[in-house]
């Protein structure tokens, strides 16, 4: 067993062996190392053919038309071309964009970008369950607003929102409608035919691909439009200048095309793995699961250890990778938005972690991680105030703390 | 986050972890932070009758650097008086652990609770 063991397979996946064995077909002399624009000889056919490969395997993935998949750097510029793009293409017919308080930063950002633009941005909440609801939706949509963006997964709790739902009251009020779909490509059905979703990110190093390339969907019929953010030589029909990545896109493409074939097979023991997690840790008293339980990506996990300060727990845990749900570890010592936006308060927040299993998790490293994870908060509990307070019988929040 | 040796030492070996009465006459308690901060810590002081810290007992919810800061803290104040254990700064603790600047409210928040202790101890001695 090699340590520290990774569970962090929501930050980022290793690429899958057979990903990188196209890969490196893709890049020496010897290899297709082509300019796929390139019209005049062969090494360029050769380099286009395999884009195009790989523009199918990745449509195949969410049953899209492969004219519909635009390459990019990842789903962070995804993001940014979805929203900026649409906008600004859009913004003669208004200026309103509807998201919700638990994007990913590249969605939140770049509406934040628009808001100082002179767009206006409504920001919906979740429920309790870390949901987006269709009501929700269905009541803030205003006669001006032009564009809807909701993710599919949620990166730290990895609850999935009714994206089928949602497109059903976007498409009917004629409102563009974007989805992030980082997290839950090749790990939920994605079906473009079905869900009336006009604009949707994928990553490739989220499912076992390479990073550096990703891909935005934009839909055909009816067709949608965008403002191009990069410019340059044409590339992607307009909406993405740039000399394709062939080695990276042919990984994205296998990835797809792996992460479709085995997506079943995958979610049934990725999802016993993470069962077997929680049943070794839901007899700690005071532990609870954020984030609603069925709508969930299969391998996410998102736990508060009450009275457990999160970043002491990684701390004792040096044999897991894992990630705390608060963002403390960084220089701002700010609690997660996202467990705030449930209504989790700061202290529980604080006391958040996040286990990602994927497909390189065994039985044995979850076995570890339930062993080290009792042994950790047991300890960190003797050494707690507020555990004592909490076994005293004395309710938190009635103390006066000398906040600082 | 790279922790130095001595805060790690101190993370996996806290030194006089524990909690004494805080009703008796002897005992000074000092409880400062917040759970919605991310840290709380609790300081206990134990004096003799020739107003020495005989012994000091803490616990600590926060990160590694806070628990370092108090356990470090309690070997600290160990035989000196009130007013001796009152001069220790913040800035000690945060040379002695090697602090990076994102923790240094660890070590300040570690200074608070010997202050509030000895206020306590004080204020139950009719000082």
């Amino acid at each position: 067993m090699n340590k520290p063991i990774y569970f962090d397979y929501l930050a980022t996946t290793p690429t899958d062996p057979r990903v990188v064995e196209k890969m490196t077909t893709c890049l020496s002399m010897e290899g297709n190392f082509g300019n796929p624009a390139s019209r005049s000889h062969v090494f360029g056919w050769k380099a286009e053919e395999a884009v195009e490969n790989a523009r199918r395997q990745v449509a195949n993935l969410i049953n899209a038309d492969s004219r519909e998949i635009v390459w990019t750097s990842g789903a962070t510029e995804s993001d940014n071309l979805a929203i900026k793009g649409a906008a600004y293409f859009y913004k003669g017919k208004g200026r309103h964009i509807l998201t919700s308080s638990i994007e990913h930063k590249a969605v939140l950002d770049s509406c934040r970008q628009l808001e100082r633009e002179g767009y206006e941005v409504t920001y919906l909440e979740p429920t309790s369950e870390g949901l987006i609801t269709c009501e929700s939706v269905a009541n803030s949509l205003r006669d001006d607003t032009i564009l809807v963006s909701i993710m599919h997964a949620n990166n730290e709790i990895g609850t999935v929102n009714d994206i089928a739902g949602i497109g059903e009251i976007t498409r009917a009020a004629g409102v563009i409608f974007h989805v992030d779909a980082a997290q839950s490509a090749a790990k939920v059905p994605i079906d473009m035919d079905k869900m009336k979703v006009d604009l949707l990110s994928l990553s490739a190093h989220k499912m076992y691909g390479p990073k550096g390339i990703g891909a935005l969907y934009v839909r055909r019929k009816p067709r949608v439009r965008l403002e191009a953010q990069m410019h340059g030589g044409g590339h992607e029909r307009g909406m993405r200048s740039g000399t394709l990545a062939t080695h990276q896109i042919v990984g994205m493409g296998e990835a797809a095309a792996i992460g479709m074939e085995e997506m079943e097979s995958e979610r049934d023991r990725v999802m016993a793995l993470r069962e077997r997690l929680w049943l070794g840790v839901k007899d700690l008293e005071a532990v609870q699961i954020n984030g609603d339980l069925h709508q969930r990506l299969p391998g996410a996990l998102n736990i508060s250890f009450s009275f457990v300060e999160g970043e002491s727990l990684i701390m004792s845990l040096k044999d897991l990778a894992i990630s705390s749900g608060s963002a403390c570890t960084s220089a701002s010592l700010e609690p997660s938005y996202v467990l705030r936006a449930l209504g989790l308060s700061d202290e529980l927040a604080h006391s958040s972690l996040r286990f990602s299993i994927g497909r390189f998790t065994t039985k044995e490293d979850v076995d570890l991680a339930v062993e080290q994870l009792v042994h950790s908060v047991e300890k960190l509990r003797d050494l707690s105030p507020l555990w004592d307070m909490y076994k005293d019988g004395i309710d938190l929040d009635s103390v006066q703390w000398a906040a600082h | 986050m790279a922790y130095s040796d001595k805060v790690l030492d101190h993370y996996e070996n806290p030194r006089n972890v524990g909690k004494m009465d805080v009703d008796k006459k002897n005992v000074g308690t000092g409880m400062v932070g917040a759970p919605a901060c991310g840290d709380v810590m609790r300081l206990q002081i134990q004096v003799d009758d020739d107003g020495v810290i005989e012994d000091a007992k803490f616990k600590t919810y926060g990160c590694g650097s806070a628990i370092a800061s108090s356990s470090l803290l309690t070997e600290w104040v160990k035989g000196k008086r009130l007013d001796e254990a009152e001069e220790i700064k913040n800035s000690q603790i945060a040379e002695e652990l090697s602090l990076p600047p994102v923790k240094i409210h660890c070590s300040v928040l570690a200074e608070d609770a010997i202050k509030a202790a000895v206020a306590d101890l004080r204020q139950k001695q009719g000082d």
